[in-house]
């Protein structure tokens, strides 16, 4: 547990601090845009901590200048897992578009976007849809 | 949003800039940070925020709906149709080196070509989902924020 | 003094996260998401990943926070107050994140020039790119020329979530029940 070891993993440590803090407000809270917005925010920490793997001390964006000149003495960031999370935001935009159309959905159905609201719905009709078997086979409910 | 002077003047002179600004990032990607999805997403952005201040009817005007979404599958039928281009000269899917007559000169093409379906695929979905939104009667009146 | 920057820009996204976390009301929810976009996009260009921050600061302050205020302008404005304990999640929370801790004691330090992720793969593109391709934006050459396959498959998502939208909120909102409109 070297001072060296806490410098060179903090960064790690940082985002998953990051990430337990989106994660939370997905688990705990019940208000279902909120759950997206905490959605995102766990999906941009993993980004920091995909792309903070290819980062290299001294180096710089991987860019060459335009005429390609390459510089034998300048030190490269990894390009690949730039494309990789390029992929992955476009992708997180196009998920959290769907479940926001869903959440316009749930709310004209339902009436409400709060989750317990819609459990206790669910219970409701759930009890009357057995009241109503039950008479229906005869026996008093 | 009539009465928002500021907001329309301000709005009148700044779409331009940025749809220039997004054809710029598209065609520079190549050379500097940029390319198909970020181009979109400004042309997008610069759209809705017309879209925003001057009212649903007036950027329908511009870009009616259906449009929107027969521009959105074309750039996916360009991308695909690069692919397919390269098969039928004889070579792999999405080999470009084939598209013209030096190997490099046919990356440059196919990349160009690839870019620009992804640049109107994004702008297209982002506008049409924002068309979808927009379109239902809110729920929340204007002084309620 | 990098170390600093990381350090000043990781301070203010937790506190944006845990401001998330407390506001009951959804419109400074929202745009403190938009806030914490931004944050990022700091974060990634120190973090040398600069078409990454292009695209977080234009998806993430852009679209995200539109849509989502379009979802608040058809939903609600405020969020209730939770009525069950908190206490289950802060634990479920808390294992998480030792064992995510306990997997990242084995990882190579940050910025180590020697680890495995930079000397396979990544060191060929880079060589090979000018040549290649004769493009000098490495990361758009990877993108769309050695890894084309990947970005089609995206562009087919990005229009399939267009489609689902559409299919969900494309038609205007129908009236709630036929028989309340009979009487």
């Amino acid at each position: 547990m070297t001072l060296e070891f806490i410098l060179g993993h903090m960064n790690y440590w940082l985002f998953i601090i990051l990430m337990m803090t989106g994660f939370y407000i997905v688990v705990s809270r019940g208000n279902f845009v909120k759950k997206i917005v905490g959605l995102n925010i766990f999906q941009v920490s993993v980004f920091m901590f995909y792309i903070s793997i290819g980062k290299v001390t001294g180096g710089t964006a991987p860019i060459y200048p335009i005429d390609l000149n390459v510089d034998p003495d300048v030190v490269y960031s990894n390009p690949l897992p730039h494309v990789l999370i390029l992929t992955a935001i476009v992708v997180g935009v196009a998920t959290t578009a769907l479940g926001l159309a869903l959440i316009v959905r749930i709310r004209e159905e339902y009436g409400s976007i709060e989750e317990e609201d819609i459990l206790e719905i669910e219970q409701e009709m759930q009890r009357a849809e057995n009241t109503e078997h039950g008479s229906a086979m005869g026996g008093s409910a | 949003m009539r009465h928002h002077l500021i907001l329309r003047v301000i709005t009148k002179l700044l779409v331009p800039p940025i749809v220039l600004f997004a054809l710029y990032v598209q065609f520079h990607g190549d050379y500097s940070p940029g390319g198909g999805f970020q181009a979109g997403v400004i042309l997008a952005a610069g759209l809705i925020l017309f879209g925003i201040v001057y009212g649903l009817r007036k950027v329908k005007q511009v870009f009616p709906p259906w449009l929107v979404h027969k521009l959105a599958a074309l750039g996916v039928l360009i991308y695909g149709g690069t692919g397919v281009v390269s098969l039928l000269l004889g070579s792999a899917f999405l080999d470009y080196s084939v598209l013209a007559s030096y190997p490099k000169d046919g990356q440059h093409y196919g990349i160009i070509a690839v870019e620009v379906g992804v640049g109107v695929t994004v702008a297209a979905v982002m506008v049409a989902i924002y068309y979808a939104f927009a379109a239902r009667p809110p729920r929340i009146s204007d002084e309620d924020w | 003094m990098d170390v600093l920057i990381n350090l000043v820009l990781f301070t203010m996204m937790v506190a944006t996260a845990i401001a998330i976390l407390r506001m009951r009301r959804l419109f400074a929810v929202v745009m403190l998401a938009g806030v914490f976009s931004l944050l990022s996009a700091l974060l990634f260009v120190t973090l040398d990943a600069v078409d990454v921050a292009f695209t977080e600061a234009a998806v993430g302050a852009g679209i995200s926070t539109v849509l989502m205020l379009g979802t608040m302008a058809l939903t609600s404005r405020e969020e209730k107050l939770p009525r069950k304990s908190s206490l289950l999640p802060l634990m479920v929370v808390t294992v998480t994140g030792a064992v995510l801790v306990y997997g990242t004691l084995d990882m190579p330090d940050f910025g180590s020039a020697d680890s495995p992720a930079q000397t396979h793969v990544a060191a060929q593109y880079l060589e090979r790119t000018p040549k290649d391709t004769g493009v000098p934006n490495v990361v758009t050459a990877i993108l769309a020329s050695y890894r084309g396959y990947d970005t089609f498959g995206e562009v087919v998502v990005v229009f399939t979530a267009a489609v689902g939208v559409l299919m969900l909120v494309g038609g205007l909102a129908r009236r709630k029940d036929p028989e309340e409109e009979a009487d």
